[in-house]
């Protein structure tokens, strides 16, 4: 298949591989952080890890929407359906079968006479409002900046075609600013709290909005370097060797790998939609890494007639996770998923008690999926890592 | 009611605009011509024609097996075949997957009122052919009728027996470190093309159903070396990777398959690409996954070749020692993954 073969080929992974064990300097880790659950989910499929030197670890971010959503925020939706009879509420399929407080998910609401629908996007979502009139019909918007376009679309088309019962349930958050709050180091942190990260596998999807220039913060404040990387194994494996050269060298530099889609300033038609219609919010919840300013959209004054928090009174309330779900360390890269008392015991795709779980792009269900066998390896890399800390030391 | 209803003089069925009424399930004067005329006509054999409430027929000395498999497809008619022929296909292959020859079908029909007469004669006459193709016989069988909205059409149930051939032993649980595991053809081909036609997913494609039955395939291969064949299996609903990860447990070994080896079209990756699918999730109605002896392998995979439902075969993976039972594969870059069964629904009723 032209243009995805290419990009999977197993002659080229091999010398790419032989690169990175070439160039890979054994004194020393390289600690990766792949942003994007899109790419945790690439590394996994594809097995990339049995490609890697031992000393190159993966470490996987909070680049999942419905992962980093935090409970209270679902809980919202959750009394939004129960309360009130005549909502539709539109929904991706993966947010349905997230657990809120007291493990309740959306699906369990639905089962008990709510009325929630999976839809694809947010055309579905005003196709249903046209088709329901005498109904309310509230599209829960999650996502990074891929899905915000879509999103302010929508509300720019309900307003165009007068379509007043139409609503969106705003929970669109910014990469940027959740790439800061992993690398700020919080006051008071202990040792080990922290986490170290060398580098950044950045998004795909996400650059192809915001664009490469976007990520300049973290070479220039941070000094860490950023290779946008593509969603294909290869792109993968070559964004890996472009970081490595950048640390050999001690360069921190904004890297393209993905550029057949990603240019320098992004794509500006979609960023114009988002930015007549959305407004930044001091600050926002995330699950894992807590509350970031300016780290999340809300609907602007001028489209508030679209935005279900004010329509329907929704009150957000802080809401505990359930108890032993290490899903905040996970996202925020501090833990493995196998690190989780929780993980592939109680905690299964099937029936999952934390977010991790449930999304095909997080990273605890890559694990479960497709990393099962690998626990060995990670226990001896686990050990090689403690080694290393303490030579440091 | 059963179809023996009775001989009777047949009066006339309008096939061409009638539809099925709840009068066509009541036990009436209704039903004993759709019997007649729609399914007896369809057929057609002595055992059918005994016209009792059972079928009865002579036993050989030796091992029989039995099936049976219900068939809520929508939609009703795709590409490469019908609800008909699939009813067939299933359990023809669910037989066969013993190594047996099938003999003898029985059917049962849920009608739900509103189904236009001429759809449910094209279902029936795809299922007379299907039967006649795979050299079975359709001996028996029942209809009723639901009101509508309180069916989707038409379901069908079937079931069958079969005969298992002398010195052959094919169960799920034979598999072993070292067999070689075989697929009959390309994967995915049956779901794609159903999910092709599904409202909200539309796409343009010329694929085709690989709906067939496989019981000549299968006796073609037992001639060859039935002894070395321990499992054979078709996988249907939950594709590949659930059969797989099945015989794995069934067996108490792991599995490793080769990415690269997989016959699949490139018209079923594209899609499954666009669609956010794994081709190792998706249905197949024509396939089977054979895990034979390793020095046999060759040689059922050449006779497999030569027939016409085994032109795409491969040799796609081998049986390994595993506590865990876990089915890997490696993929194309030369990493190593799992291959777990589905969680949750793909896309519902498929197969």
């Amino acid at each position: 298949m032209k243009y995805i073969d290419e990009f999977r080929d197993g002659e080229r992974a091999r010398g790419l591989a032989r690169a990175l064990q070439a160039e890979a300097r054994p004194d020393r880790q390289y600690r990766l952080m792949e942003f994007c659950g899109g790419h945790t989910h690439a590394v996994f499929r594809y097995g990339i890890p049995d490609l890697l030197p031992d000393n190159i670890e993966l470490i996987h971010g909070p680049g999942c929407p419905v992962c980093v959503l935090p409970i209270g925020r679902l809980d919202m939706a959750i009394r939004l359906v129960c309360d009130h009879p005549e909502v539709i509420l539109a929904s991706y399929g993966d947010m349905l079968r997230v657990p809120g407080s007291k493990r309740r998910t959306l699906l369990q609401a639905r089962a008990d006479g709510a009325d929630v629908r999976m839809v694809y996007s947010v055309s579905d979502a005003l196709a249903l409002a046209r088709a329901n009139p005498q109904r309310q019909v509230v599209f829960f918007g999650i996502g990074f900046e891929t899905t915000t376009p879509p999103t302010a679309l929508g509300i720019l088309e309900a307003q165009r075609s007068g379509l007043d019962n139409f609503s969106v349930f705003c929970n669109h958050v910014l990469t940027p600013a959740a790439m800061k709050a992993i690398l700020n180091v919080p006051p008071g942190a202990q040792p080990g709290e922290t986490l170290e990260v060398d580098g950044f596998i950045g998004p795909s999807h996400v650059s192809v909005i915001i664009g490469s220039d976007a990520y300049s913060f973290c070479a220039g404040q941070y000094h860490k370097p950023v290779v946008i990387a593509g969603f294909e194994p290869l792109d993968v494996l070559q964004s890996i060797l472009m970081l490595v050269r950048q640390l050999n060298e001690g360069r921190a530099d904004i890297e393209n790998q993905y550029t057949r889609a990603v240019t320098p300033t992004g794509n500006r038609k979609a960023q114009a939609a988002v930015a007549e219609v959305f407004t930044l919010r001091p600050s926002f919840e995330w699950r894992g890494l807590g509350a970031i300013p300016e780290s999340a959209l809300g609907i602007s004054d001028t489209y508030k007639a679209y935005d279900a928090e004010q329509r329907f009174d929704m009150v957000y309330t802080a809401a505990a996770g359930t108890k032993g779900c290490e899903c905040p360390a996970v996202l925020r890269g501090a833990k493995k998923p196998t690190d989780c008392k929780l993980f592939a015991t109680t905690c299964t795709p099937e029936s999952p008690l934390g977010s991790c779980m449930v999304s095909d792009e997080g990273a605890c269900a890559a694990y479960f999926t497709y990393g099962r066998f690998r626990q060995d390896a990670e226990q001896r890399k686990a050990e090689q890592r403690a080694q290393h800390k303490a030579a440091r030391a | 009611m059963n179809f023996q209803a009775g001989r009777r003089q047949a009066r006339k069925l309008d096939l061409k605009n009638g539809r099925v009424e709840l009068t066509h399930g009541a036990g009436g004067r209704a039903m004993a011509d759709l019997i007649d005329l729609m399914f007896r006509r369809a057929f057609d054999n002595p055992l059918l024609n005994q016209g009792n409430d059972q079928a009865a027929f002579e036993v050989e000395a030796g091992r029989m097996v039995m099936s049976t498999d219900s068939f809520v497809i929508s939609p009703l008619f795709f590409p490469g075949g019908n609800i008909g022929s699939l009813a067939v296909h299933g359990t023809v292959n669910d037989l066969a997957m013993a190594g047996a020859q099938p003999l003898y079908l029985s059917t049962g029909f849920i009608l739900e009122e509103g189904l236009p007469l001429a759809q449910l004669a094209e279902i029936v006459d795809a299922m007379a052919a299907a039967a006649r193709q795979a050299g079975v016989l359709i001996v028996t069988g029942d209809t009723k009728v639901v009101e509508r909205g309180k069916g989707d059409g038409v379901f069908i149930n079937t079931a069958g027996v079969g005969r298992v051939p002398a010195g052959v032993t094919i169960s799920g649980d034979r598999a072993r470190p070292g067999h070689k595991i075989l697929v009959s053809g390309t994967i995915g081909d049956h779901g794609v093309a159903i999910m092709s036609l599904r409202k909200g997913l539309q796409f343009d494609t010329a694929l085709q159903s690989d709906c067939a039955s496989l019981n000549d395939l299968v006796a073609r291969m037992v001639e060859r070396a039935g002894g070395a064949i321990a499992v054979l299996r078709d996988p249907t609903r939950g594709g590949l990777a659930a059969t797989l990860n099945e015989i794995a447990d069934q067996s108490g070994t792991g599995i490793r398959l080769n990415e690269q080896s997989l016959p699949i079209r490139p018209e079923v990756r594209g899609a499954c690409e666009l669609l956010g699918l794994d081709p190792l999730n998706v249905a197949n109605e024509g396939k089977l996954i054979a895990i034979v002896e390793a020095q046999h392998a060759d040689a059922l995979l050449d006779t497999m070749r030569q027939h016409a439902n085994g032109r795409d075969a491969a040799i796609v993976g081998e049986v390994i020692d595993d506590p865990m039972h876990l089915v890997r594969m490696v993929t194309s870059i030369g990493g190593e993954r799992v291959i777990d069964w589905l969680h949750g629904e793909q896309l519902p009723r498929i197969c």
